[in-house]
């Protein structure tokens, strides 16, 4: 454990994140944080072998824990989260985020993330919404190696970019939107078992905040209001989910005989069949990643009333 | 003569100074006041920093909670202070912290000088405006509100109903007509001296002291009484969300702000050093000098006004999930939706394509998969046409595909075999052009080489579907265009109906169309119904069709192609 949370100033913008063996990605990672303005990094390192505890260590504005308990034991990680969150987050603008995930916002390219802070603290909103987005590249994902500190839009640089559906989950009041290349390739036979897209990782952390599932749905309800019901839009944006690299058949057999994810691991068990074979996940119809505002343009985030 | 600035302050000190200084340096005096909020050691220290200024000075302060009577008394002390330590102010400016002068402050100081009499306060009765929070207008005026908006909505609400329940009303003053408009105001000496000044202004501030957002109507409703001449718009380039709170300027807006040709700009993100080096330092930014415009970016926050409480049509996604009834346009375009018509009619989609330009579909919502145009796979947006990725949320698959394809007019095929479950949805949706030609569904039966007890079973089936179908799309709610046509009646004269909903699809309208579509051989088709009678089903959708050959579908020899004339 490398405990550098005395240096968080009260107004400092954290990152929540977990972590194993992800040691390519993290340079990358904390650096496309940093240059968006986030002050300090709290990661959990699940029992790494690769020596991205160690890297981690070593960051000046990084605390890091380190457990070998079990993933699934914790709930998938969130409960490690949300003691985190409670800990140091209270009072915080936080971001939960995993290392293959990218957060974008309106004007993200412009207006560093305290713009966006200060702006929903103006404007009484808790909880942004980031929907994920798959990212994949053109042909075998193994075709290109992914080098640490590279941007790995670079190889992923292509998504679906109107295929997702969307059902209100009435307990929590939470959008559940499935879709993308994941339902389309994997879950073609079985939609209602498609992982989860809907994310709400920037939260205004209080302490009798929870994540309930990863980042999908938080306790209070009222925090999952992050869509209008009356024809309007919110202000929302995306996590590019950069899983699809060529790391990611060792990853999907590593977590497949380890057994600790979601849903008896029912996910990886779906991608063990097609990443065997050809896993190109595009089409003629993929969409090649640009910008931010080209999303808002897709209609998959949106500027809502900031401007 | 020049102008005053008196600049209410609440956070962001430094920049506060920055701008201070600047109008200072501009030869404009200020007076600064200071939210009681802020700390009295924070407080201190900035006005310790703003010593070497002799001509900036600080006024009595006061706790200014929003929409509270102390940002009046703030301005009202400040104003007192300015009138009486700088003799030579003709106008006085009312600033925020966070405003940001664009225009050079000569422009201003020349731009007043030449309107020595002109106030220029936005100032409007409340029958008029149509920017109130909250929904209250005239009733700040003559009710109570004891709680707070912001802290106790709860109270608040309950606390105006009751006083509407019981008719309570507070006396307005006499003389004055409530008028309101933006806080940021530019008032001559001789108006803003006649209202602090006024012998009554004791029982007028009683008066508006519980009015509700009194720094909006205080001045707005007493310059009324005193100005020779009111301008009622505000130099302050400001702009408004839904909520009623200001748009928020960031470095990206520079070139939106050098073009809006204001004067001050409100309000600026504290942290946005591009703007205040851009605008405080650069002697050379060259505003072009012309009345201040703010038109120019109106368009720009209007948008974001209309996102925000109206949204794009025919989108769902992770912030704009509409309610049922509340999409504001259900699907993101017009199209159009044929029942029957491919199963009478010889290649009817390759036609309907020709002759429209449209993208023409199959079945998108048979049983096998979805039939896209040319046999696609994968569409637009990269939608899938596997059917049960479809059938596991048939609207999403319906207001994605309009979505993805928008800009382009699509035509699909539909019939009871289909997923009836997006009928309804698509019955309710006025971008939907519905044309059923009913019954048509036994043709291809009629065609097809199965045993006649299959026949007969799936002739039950999809007639008892189709029924329904009709049912829905003849509800009293219906908002699509809906076109339904018995069998019979379609082929007695299909030029008329076809032509009809070409034009509507209205593509290729100034070109006549070179070809018609075939009519399927239907010799024979009278036999085949009474045969199902005869088996103890009753076809009754497809109309009339008599058993005795009928002379339109007897003829020998192959007959002539229908011909549409304009």
């Amino acid at each position: 454990m490398t405990n550098r949370t005395s240096d968080i100033k009260p107004s400092d913008l954290l990152v929540f994140s977990t972590q194993r063996n992800e040691g390519v990605r993290l340079p990358y990672f904390l650096d496309y944080y940093r240059d968006m303005g986030v002050n300090h990094f709290l990661i959990v390192d699940n029992d790494s072998t690769d020596g991205s505890l160690d890297y981690l260590a070593r960051q000046p504005d990084v605390s890091v824990w380190s457990t070998q308990a079990s993933y699934k034991r914790s709930r998938f990680g969130v409960d490690w989260m949300n003691w985190l969150l409670m800990r140091y987050g209270h009072g915080h603008w936080c971001l939960t985020v995993d290392p293959d995930e990218l957060f974008l916002y309106p004007f993200c390219d412009t207006r560093p993330l305290r713009a966006l802070t200060d702006w929903l603290d103006a404007s009484s909103i808790k909880s942004f919404s980031a929907m994920l987005l798959d990212m994949y590249p053109k042909g075998r994902m193994d075709q290109t190696p992914y080098m640490p500190g590279q941007n790995p839009l670079e190889i992923a640089s292509w998504f679906d970019s109107g295929n997702y559906t969307i059902q209100k989950n009435p307990e929590l009041g939470n959008l559940w939107i499935q879709g993308g290349p994941r339902a389309r390739v994997f879950f073609a036979n079985k939609p209602e078992l498609a992982p989860a897209l809907n994310k709400i990782p920037l939260v205004r952390w209080d302490r009798r905040y929870a994540y309930v599932s990863s980042t999908h749905n938080l306790l209070p309800r009222g925090l999952n209001l992050v869509y209008d019901e009356w024809g309007g839009e919110k202000a929302s944006g995306i996590l590019l989910h950069t899983k699809f690299l060529s790391t990611f058949a060792d990853k999907a057999e590593e977590e497949l005989t380890r057994g600790q994810h979601y849903g008896a691991s029912r996910e990886y068990i779906a991608y063990a069949d097609a990443v065997q074979d050809n896993p190109d996940l595009w089409c003629k119809w993929s969409e090649k990643y640009i910008n931010w505002r080209q999303l808002e343009i897709l209609g998959l985030m949106s500027k809502g009333n900031w401007a | 003569m020049t102008v005053g600035i008196v600049m209410l302050v609440h956070t962001a000190l430094g920049r506060a100074e920055q701008v201070a200084r600047h109008w200072a340096r501009g030869g404009c005096p200020v007076v600064i006041h200071v939210d009681r909020n802020v700390s009295r050691k924070t407080y201190d220290a900035f006005v310790a920093r703003l010593q070497d200024e002799p001509s900036v000075l600080f006024s009595k302060r006061h706790r200014c909670e929003w929409g509270s009577w102390g940002l009046v008394a703030a301005s009202q002390d400040a104003s007192e202070l300015m009138l009486e330590r700088f003799e030579e102010v003709r106008h006085v400016y009312l600033a925020s912290g966070s405003c940001l002068p664009l225009r050079p402050v000569e422009e201003l100081v020349e731009y007043l000088a030449h309107r020595p009499r002109t106030d220029f306060i936005e100032s409007a009765t409340t029958a008029d405006v149509p920017w109130t929070v909250g929904g209250l207008d005239h009733e700040r005026f003559t009710l109570h509100f004891p709680f707070s908006w912001r802290q106790n909505r709860y109270l608040f609400d309950k606390f105006v109903e009751l006083q509407r329940l019981v008719g309570y009303k507070r006396r307005i003053p006499g003389g004055i007509v409530p008028h309101m408009g933006s806080q940021w105001w530019c008032l001559t000496r001789q108006t803003l001296s006649a209202i602090l000044q006024d012998p009554e202004r004791p029982s007028f501030d009683a008066y508006f002291r519980r009015v509700w957002i009194p720094d909006e109507s205080y001045f707005q409703t007493l310059a009324r009484l005193y100005s020779t001449k009111i301008e009622s718009r505000s130099l302050t380039l400001s702009k408004f969300d839904f909520q009623g709170k200001p748009h928020i300027f960031y470095d990206d807006h520079l070139q939106l702000l050098r073009r809006s040709d204001c004067f001050v700009a409100r309000k600026i993100w504290p942290h946005a050093d591009r703007l205040y080096e851009s605008f405080l330092t650069d002697p050379n930014r060259a505003m072009s000098r012309q009345e201040p415009n703010p038109g120019k970016i109106d368009r720009i926050f209007a948008k974001a006004v209309d996102r925000r409480t109206r949204g794009r049509p025919g989108l769902f996604m992770q912030s704009r999930y509409p309610n049922y009834g509340w999409e504001n346009g259900l699907t993101a375009g017009k199209y159009s939706v044929f029942q029957g018509f491919s199963e009478l009619f010889e290649e009817f989609e390759g036609w309907l394509g020709r002759a429209t330009g449209a993208q023409v579909h199959g079945h998108l919502f048979a049983p096998e998969r979805a039939e896209f145009a040319g046999g696609q796979t994968v569409l637009n947006g990269a939608l899938s046409d596997n059917a049960l990725l479809r059938d596991a949320n048939p609207l999403a698959f319906l207001t994605n595909l309009l979505w993805n394809t928008r800009g382009e007019r699509q035509c699909f095929q539909y019939g009871p075999r289909d997923n009836p479950k997006i009928n309804w949805h698509m019955s309710r949706d006025p971008n939907a052009q519905i044309s059923v030609i009913s019954g048509a569904w036994a043709v291809p039966l009629f065609k097809s080489n199965a045993n006649f007890a299959d026949l007969r079973a799936t002739a039950a089936k999809l007639q008892k579907i189709e029924s329904r179908m009709l049912d829905e799309l003849r509800s009293p709610d219906v908002k699509a265009r809906v076109r339904i046509w018995t069998m019979a009646e379609f082929i007695e004269s299909p030029m008329e109906p076809l032509q009809v909903i070409i034009d509507e699809i209205g593509q290729k309208s100034l070109r006549r169309l070179a070809e018609a579509p075939r009519l399927e051989n239907l010799n024979g088709f009278g036999q085949f119904l009474q045969n199902l009678k005869n088996q103890g089903m009753h076809p009754y959708l497809m109309g009339d069709f008599p058993v005795d050959p009928a002379p339109r579908n007897t003829r020998s020899g192959p007959r002539k192609p229908y011909l549409i004339k304009k």
